[in-house]
């Protein structure tokens, strides 16, 4: 009990991160860097960036899962040693974003691999990035996070212009 | 990725007298030199890289298609997630393209707001190629740059944030003008932060000339001769940086830089063919790029920004061209009178570009092949296209690297197998 404390508070002084692109729009990447430059400088906190899957603690994926990036992905996560934490960034990320409905399935990451937190967002700002890992660090010591039950919306009923959405 | 690396770091079987004894390194998918999925197989003799080849297609997320299916105005939403870092050149080259189709249909776009557009399309070149360097110098391990840089880098990133409301795709255009007008605050927050901008930029440009960290790690690196860089069709900073002055807003000018902009555009070029030929031109382009922008905000004429076009676009195929930050961006558009594109074909600067490297990357040594690789300031979103076709047995899937041979000989042989000719 008093080890696995002491391995949790180890845990969440200084969660490692990898970043991995799975094919989104750069966006989100140039985001996720610049949270670790001077603005806003997460190092300060603990959070540095790793090279190889091998010596990191947090999965930070962004973009939407391409075709060629799946099979690649899985094995960056069977690689990062346990236990691993995942954060989809970015609307793409979480469900596809504006790629949802091409040929091609880009249906976002928690297809492949389990996801722990999301940050939508096309793309979310740094402070929103910050957020995220603050709320998966409160998420490993225990307290509550927001968890939020997505809903589907009829649309339909609030265009006017019928013919422009039209698809 | 790791399978990979088991297969292929084991030495070519062959003969050793007649055979020189390569070796294969796979560089990506993921590896912390590059942001972005690509893989480059360098086959190196000893410490020496020989040859490289390039594998795109990892990001490929058939963009092409979808816009078939979208409104104009949807599209310009679409268009910019290409690329995330220079997203407003993508959305101005398909505005460009439907309003050079409306202006033979008598429609003109309000003249301040092809300026607007300009001042943007000129932040995002600032930002991009300041972050091209914090990049470039963390790849050859001065960590001390990169910070610096992408501190200032803020700077235009503010910029960005409070004319157009976002930070990185900005989703101002719309066909006929802009969302948003520039207030007279904004106009006096852009030249203060301009100048303070070039004052940042001068001290790198110091640096960038005289400290040695730099100027070991670049000089004699990646050379890429003019001849070959004509031969390669490269173009953008790459292409100057060889000494060719080739600059599409000079060339082919289109928004504000069809107007008196044009004559104080300088073209710039430098001729020692290396990586450090590329930190000076990008660096003193970031210079004039800061520079145009104050031209144009002291030039900014008065009137409206936005004029309603129609919603059906006319029939025609058109061509645009414009001067993205890593060089020519061409899209190619289809219409038929409809409010959607019938074909919509994008080419992008870093797949001209791409082939150059392999030529830098000859006869270099492996640890200088990840500041070769972002010398060209690759972008590999942009310029991904490649379909992988799965067989009938589902068990082995082909990937179109093929040449014309090869391809021809694939035609007629599924035209043999499925009986095409005989209907
Ligand atoms: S969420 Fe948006 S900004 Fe981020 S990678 Fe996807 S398209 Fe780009």
């Amino acid at each position: 009990m008093v080890l696995k404390k002491i391995v949790n508070w180890a845990r969440v002084k200084s969660p490692w991160i990898i970043h991995v692109n799975t094919g989104g729009c750069n966006g989100c990447d140039i985001e996720v860097v610049d949270v670790l430059t001077p603005r806003y400088d997460v190092e300060r906190l603990g959070i540095l960036i790793q090279g190889s899957p091998r010596h990191a603690d947090v999965l930070v994926v962004t973009g939407p899962a391409t075709q060629q990036m799946k099979s690649r992905l899985k094995l960056l996560w069977e690689q990062t040693p346990d236990p691993k934490f995942v954060i989809a960034i970015g609307a793409c990320a979480c469900s596809g974003g504006i790629f949802r409905h091409s040929y091609i399935p880009c249906l976002g990451i928690d297809t492949v691999i389990p996801v722990d937190i999301y940050i939508p967002g096309c793309p979310p700002k740094p402070e929103a990035i910050i957020f995220g890992i603050a709320q998966l660090l409160a998420k490993l010591q225990g307290k509550d996070t927001p968890v939020i039950t997505p809903k589907e919306i009829d649309l339909k009923s609030h265009i006017k212009d019928k013919e422009a959405f039209a698809i | 990725m790791a399978k990979k690396k088991i297969k292929v770091a084991s030495p070519k079987t062959g003969c050793a007298a007649c055979m020189p004894n390569t070796m294969e390194i796979p560089l990506g998918p993921q590896h912390p030199a590059l942001k972005e999925p690509e893989h480059f197989l360098l086959e190196v003799e000893g410490e020496i890289i020989v040859n490289v080849t390039p594998r795109i297609g990892y990001v490929h997320r058939g963009i092409e298609k979808l816009a078939e299916t979208k409104t104009y105005s949807q599209n310009l939403t679409l268009v910019e997630r290409v690329c995330g870092i220079c997203s407003h050149v993508h959305s101005i080259s398909l505005v460009n393209a439907v309003e050079g189709i409306l202006s033979k249909h008598d429609f003109e776009v309000p003249e301040r707001a092809q300026y607007i557009r300009t001042i943007i399309l000129e932040l995002e070149r600032v930002h991009s190629h300041i972050l091209w360097l914090g990049i470039a110098a963390h790849e050859i391990g001065f960590d001390t740059l990169f910070m610096l840089s992408w501190r200032d880098r803020e700077l235009s990133m503010d910029l960005l944030e409070e004319i157009t409301g976002n930070r990185v795709n900005y989703g101002i255009n719309e066909i006929g003008g802009i969302r948003r007008n520039m207030t007279k605050e904004q106009l006096d927050k852009t030249i203060k932060y301009m100048h303070l901008t070039i004052e940042r930029l001068d001290r790198y440009v110091e640096i960038c000339l005289k400290e040695d960290t730099i100027r070991l790690r670049t000089q004699g690196v990646g050379i890429l001769l003019p001849s070959k860089a004509k031969e390669l069709c490269t173009c953008g900073p790459t292409a100057r940086a060889s000494g060719l002055a080739v600059d599409i807003r000079y060339d082919d000018p289109y928004s504000a830089y069809k107007g008196a902009l044009r004559d104080i555009l300088k073209v710039v070029t430098y001729d020692t063919n290396d990586v450090f030929s590329r930190v000076v031109v990008r660096l003193i382009e970031t210079i004039e790029a800061c520079k145009y922008i104050i031209w144009l905000v002291e030039n900014m004429p008065d009137g409206p920004v936005f004029a309603k076009p129609p919603r059906k676009i006319p029939e025609a195929k058109i061509l645009s061209r414009t001067e993205a930050p890593r060089g020519e961006l061409i899209h190619y558009l289809w219409s038929n009178n409809t409010n959607k594109p019938y074909r919509l074909k994008i080419t992008t600067p870093t797949l001209a570009n791409i082939l150059s490297v392999s030529e830098m990357l000859k006869g270099d040594y492996i640890a200088d092949s990840t500041i070769s690789l972002a010398s060209i300031d690759p972008c590999f979103s942009c310029e991904d296209r490649m379909i992988t076709i799965i067989n009938k047995d589902r068990r082995k899937s082909k990937v179109w690297t093929w040449n014309f041979d090869q391809l021809r000989k694939y035609s007629r042989e599924w035209n043999a197998k499925n009986k095409r000719w005989k209907k």
